[in-house]
C-alpha cells in the first residue's frame, strides 16, 4: 500500500473520471476539507451542470468566483468569458465589430483547430494558479471539477497542441509556462475518481495510460467512490448461511413478530453487491500503481451540504489528516 | 403482487398514475423498424438496447440489429463483436441455446467505428477520390470529427440511416453515445449542417475565395477585425490551414445537407421510436424528462420509458421494516434463543449479535435510497404509453445471460434455465 499522497501540499487538483462517479462530490469535498484546514480555495466547474452549487446548497455559479462557504470560492468555466478576459489583458487591437462576432468566429474555429477551446480552459486555470504562487490572487488552493475521462486528455494536453500549430505570437509562448505548471508534482495533481464498477474501472486503467503516454501532467490518487460497507466476515457469513435455515427463521420471525424473509434476502443482496464491485476493485488494484483513496457510499436522504461534510471527513481520513 | 408490495409504503401512490401504460416493449418491438436508446451516461443505455435486440430475436422471427456504441469488453466479447470497425456480426444460435432461449429470428451485432463511418462518407459525398483525398490527409479532418461535439451522435444516426436503407433488417435497435447532454442527439443533424453550410464559414473563407490564397484580405472590411485579431494570437498560416480545409469541405455542402435532412426525416419517421433510459438519481431523472419533454415538442415519436436498477420494492414494505428493527433492538435475547434452539454456529452469540445488527442496519440503509428513488418515482410525469422498470441486480450484464435476464423484464419471454 501506497502512503497517502500530501495532496492537501499542493496548489492545483483536477478530479476527473467517468460520468455520475462523484468528480463534483469530491471536488467539492476537497474544497471543504481544505478550507477547514485554513486554506483560501477556487473551485473551478469545468462541465457546468451547476453540480457545485447543489453540493454547497448555494445559488447558480458564474465566471466570477463567488463564496459558497466560508473560504471556499467558486466559477462555473466559460470558454466565451474566458477568452475576453485574455484578450482584456494580452491584446490592445481595437475591435470593431465588439466581441461578440469576433468570438463566435473563434468558438467555430476552435471546433477545428486542436486545442484552442481547450486552452481557453486550461489557460485560466493555470492563470488563477500562477497568479496565486506570484502573490496576485490569493488562492492557497485551485480545485478542478474537470471533464470526464473521454475529454480531459485533450483538455490537459492543450497547451502542446497549440505549440504544434501555432509557430509564433504571445499564445505560442504562454503555452511554456502552462505546461511547466500542469508537470510539476509539488504544484499539480491529476486524480481520478471511480467507483469499484467494470466501466469506471476500465475507464481508469485506461485513462493513466494514456495520461503517461501523451501527457507530462502529475498523477495523484485514485479515489474509489461509493465503496459499500463490508457487512461479513468468513465466519459472520457461517453464521449468516445458517440463519437463513428453516430452524433459524422460526427463531427470527417470532422476535421479529413477522415474517425476515426480506430482511435476509435484503442482507444478501447487500453482500452480492459488495462481492461483485470486489473484483473490480481487485483489477484496478492490481492494474494501477497509484495511491488510492477509498470513500464510503452514503446512504443518505438527498445530496447537499451535509453529505458534502461527510465525504470531506471521509477524505480527510483517507488522507491521514 | 407480493406480500412486500401489499403494505407498501409508498409504492401504491407512485404506481396509480402507471396503471394504464403497457409493461411491456412487445407492441413497439413488433411494430417498429428503428428504436432508439437515449438518456444520461451509465444508466444502462447499452446494455438494454442490447437486451431489447435479444428479446426481439428470442420472440419474433426476422433479422435485427443491435447498434452498439461503448459496450463494456466482456459484453462485446460475449456479442462476438472485435474491438473496431463496423462490420455485422451474427451472434450463433448456440449463444441463444446456451442462455436457455430459442431464438425464432437471428440477432446481428454492430459497434459503431465513428472514425471508419466519417471516411466513409467523406469518400461518398466528395466530388472524386482526388478530392476526397485532400480532406482525408488534412491534418485538421481528424480534429473536427473527433472533437466537434455533435459528430458522434451524428455519425450514428448517419449510420443508422445507411443500415436502414439497406434493407437488411426487419429492426434495427441503436444505442447512443454518452453525450453530455441527450439532447444534443437530436440538434446533431442541424448542428452538422450549419457547421459545414453555416454564414458563419462562408464569412471566415471569404478573403480566400475572392482573391486566392493570399488575396485581399485586408478589403475585406466585416472580416478584418477578426483576422487581425486571430493572426496576432495564432499566426496566419494557421488561419489559411483552417480556410483551406473548410474550402474542400464546401464543395460537399450540397451532399451533406441533403443527407443531413434524409437522416432527420428518418428520425420523425413513423417507423422510429425512442426509448429513453434513466435511473432513479437526479441528475439521470432530470436528464430523462428534459429529454421526453423535448421529444414531445419536435413531434418525435417517444415509444417508452425505462427505469433501471431500481431497488427491490420489499425495502419499503412496513413488516420489513418493523422485522429488521426489532432484529437490531432484540439481538441479545434472540443470539441466546439461537444458541439454545439451533446450537452450533450460535455458540458465539456475540458474533450473532453482530450479525444481526449489521442485517438490520443494512436494511435501514437500502431502506433509506428505496425511499428516496421511490419519492423521486412518484414525481415522474407520465411519458409515452410503455413504462418499464428492470430492477437492479446484483451482478454486471456481461454476456448473453446476463442480457436474458435482463430481457425478461422487458417483454414475456420463455427460457429453459
Ligand atoms: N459517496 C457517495 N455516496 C452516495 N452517493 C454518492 C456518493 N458520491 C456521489 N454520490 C451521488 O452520485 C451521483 C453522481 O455524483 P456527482 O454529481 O458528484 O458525479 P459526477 O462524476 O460529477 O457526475 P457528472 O459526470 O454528471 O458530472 C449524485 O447523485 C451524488 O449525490
Ligand atoms: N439493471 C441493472 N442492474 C445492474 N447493473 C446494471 C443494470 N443495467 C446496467 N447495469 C450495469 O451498469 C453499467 C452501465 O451500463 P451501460 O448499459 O453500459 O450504460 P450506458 O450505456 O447508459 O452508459 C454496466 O456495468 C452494466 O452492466
Ligand atoms: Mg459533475
Ligand atoms: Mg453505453
Amino acid at each position: 500500500m501506497l502512503r497517502a499522497p500530501d495532496l492537501l501540499g499542493r496548489r492545483l487538483l483536477f478530479f476527473t473520471g467517468k460520468g455520475g462517479v462523484g468528480k463534483s462530490t469530491v471536488t467539492a469535498a476537497m474544497a471543504l476539507l481544505a478550507s477547514e484546514r485554513g486554506k483560501r480555495v477556487l473551485v473551478v466547474e469545468v462541465d457546468g451542470k451547476s453540480s457545485i452549487a447543489d453540493r454547497f446548497e448555494t445559488a447558480e455559479l458564474s465566471f466570477t468566483p463567488t463564496e459558497v462557504y466560508p473560504n471556499v470560492f467558486a466559477m462555473a468555466m466559460d470558454t466565451e468569458a474566458s477568452l475576453k478576459e485574455y484578450l482584456k489583458l494580452n491584446l490592445r487591437v481595437p475591435i470593431v465589430g465588439g466581441l461578440g462576432p469576433l468570438a463566435k468566429a473563434l468558438d467555430f474555429v476552435a471546433t477545428a483547430a486542436p486545442g484552442v477551446k481547450e486552452i481557453l480552459t486550461i489557460g485560466k486555470i493555470c492563470w488563477e494558479v500562477r497568479e496565486s504562487l506570484e502573490g496576485r490572487a490569493a488562492w492557497d488552493l485551485v480545485v478542478v471539477d474537470a471533464s470526464a475521462t473521454g475529454h480531459v486528455v485533450s483538455q490537459l494536453g492543450a497547451p502542446d497542441a497549440i505549440r504544434d500549430v501555432v509557430a509564433v505570437g504571445p499564445v505560442r509562448s504562454q503555452t511554456d509556462w502552462m505546461s511547466a505548471l500542469l508537470a510539476d508534482p509539488s504544484i499539480t495533481a491529476l486524480n481520478i475518481v471511480a467507483t469499484a464498477e467494470e466501466l469506471p474501472v476500465a475507464e481508469t486503467i485506461d485513462l493513466v495510460s494514456r495520461v503517461r503516454e501523451q501527457l507530462d501532467v502529475s498523477l495523484g490518487a485514485v479515489v474509489v467512490n461509493q465503496v459499500l460497507p463490508a457487512l461479513f466476515t468468513r465466519s459472520d457469513e457461517v453464521v449468516f448461511e445458517r440463519l437463513c435455515g428453516a430452524d433459524a427463521r422460526e427463531v427470527l420471525g417470532i422476535a421479529a413478530g413477522g415474517d425476515v424473509g426480506v430482511v435476509l434476502e435484503a442482507a444478501r443482496l447487500a453482500v452480492s453487491l459488495r462481492t461483485t464491485r470486489a473484483t473490480h476493485l481487485e483489477r484496478l488494484r492490481e492494474t494501477v500503481d497509484l495511491p488510492m483513496l477509498f470513500l464510503p457510499y452514503l446512504f443518505a436522504r438527498s445530496h447537499g451540504l451535509r453529505e458534502t461534510r461527510l465525504v470531506a471527513d471521509a477524505l480527510g481520513a483517507e488522507l491521514g489528516l | 403482487m407480493t406480500a412486500a408490495d401489499e403494505d407498501s409504503i409508498e409504492g401504491s401512490q407512485a404506481r396509480s398514475g402507471a396503471e394504464s401504460l403497457h409493461k411491456s416493449l412487445e407492441p413497439l418491438l413488433a411494430s417498429k423498424e428503428m428504436v432508439v436508446f437515449c438518456g444520461s451516461g451509465g444508466v444502462g443505455k447499452t446494455s438494454i438496447a442490447a437486451a431489447s435486440a435479444l428479446a426481439a430475436a428470442a420472440t419474433m422471427p426476422g433479422k435485427v440489429l443491435v447498434l452498439t456504441i461503448d459496450p463494456a469488453k466482456r459484453l462485446a466479447d460475449s456479442l462476438g463483436l472485435q474491438e473496431i470497425g463496423n462490420i455485422e456480426t451474427r451472434v450463433p444460435q448456440t449463444a441463444f441455446t446456451a442462455a436457455g432461449l430459442e431464438p425464432r429470428g437471428e440477432l446481428w451485432a454492430a459497434m459503431l467505428d465513428t472514425k471508419q463511418s466519417w471516411d466513409a462518407l467523406i469518400l461518398r459525398h466528395a466530388s472524386g477520390p482526388e478530392a476526397a483525398s485532400r480532406i482525408l490527409e488534412n491534418r485538421l479532418y481528424h480534429n473536427v470529427t473527433a472533437r466537434f461535439a455533435q459528430s458522434h451522435d451524428y455519425i450514428a444516426m448517419e449510420r443508422l440511416f445507411e443500415i436502414h436503407e439497406s434493407g437488411r433488417y426487419d429492426l434495427i435497435v441503436i444505442d447512443t453515445p454518452p453525450t453530455r447532454n441527450a439532447l444534443d442527439f437530436l440538434d446533431a443533424p442541424a448542428r452538422m449542417a450549419e457547421f459545414f453550410g453555416g454564414r458563419l464559414l462562408r464569412w471566415l473563407t471569404l478573403p480566400y475565395r475572392v482573391g486566392g490564397k493570399r488575396g485581399a484580405r485586408w478589403l475585406n472590411y466585416a472580416s478584418k477585425p477578426f483576422y487581425q485579431v486571430a493572426d496576432r494570437l495564432l499566426g496566419n498560416q494557421f488561419l489559411e490551414d483552417i480556410a483551406e480545409f473548410f474550402l474542400s469541405f464546401q464543395e460537399m455542402y450540397e451532399a451533406f445537407v441533403t443527407r443531413a435532412r434524409a437522416v432527420e426525416r428518418l428520425l420523425h419517421d413513423k417507423r422510429t421510436t425512442f426509448a429513453v433510459v434513466t435511473t432513479l438519481e437526479d441528475g439521470p431523472l432530470h436528464e430523462a424528462e428534459l429529454f421526453c419533454a423535448e421529444l414531445e415538442k419536435r413531434n418525435l415519436h417517444l415509444g417508452c420509458l425505462v427505469i433501471n436498477k431500481v431497488l427491490p420494492s420489499y425495502l419499503l414494505s412496513h413488516s420489513g421494516v418493523q422485522a429488521a428493527d426489532k432484529l437490531s433492538v432484540n439481538a441479545e435475547s434472540v443470539a441466546e434463543r439461537l444458541a439454545a434452539t439451533c446450537g452450533s454456529p450460535f455458540d458465539d452469540t456475540a458474533r450473532t449479535v453482530r450479525v444481526l445488527t449489521t442485517i438490520g442496519e443494512s436494511f435501514r440503509n437500502f431502506t433509506v435510497v428505496a425511499r428516496r428513488e421511490s419519492e423521486l418515482r412518484s414525481h415522474l410525469g407520465r411519458h409515452g404509453e410503455v413504462l418499464i422498470e428492470v430492477p437492479a441486480f446484483e451482478v454486471d450484464i456481461a454476456d448473453i445471460d446476463g442480457l436474458a435476464r435482463l430481457a425478461e423484464f422487458l417483454l414475456p419471454i420463455e427460457r429453459t434455465v
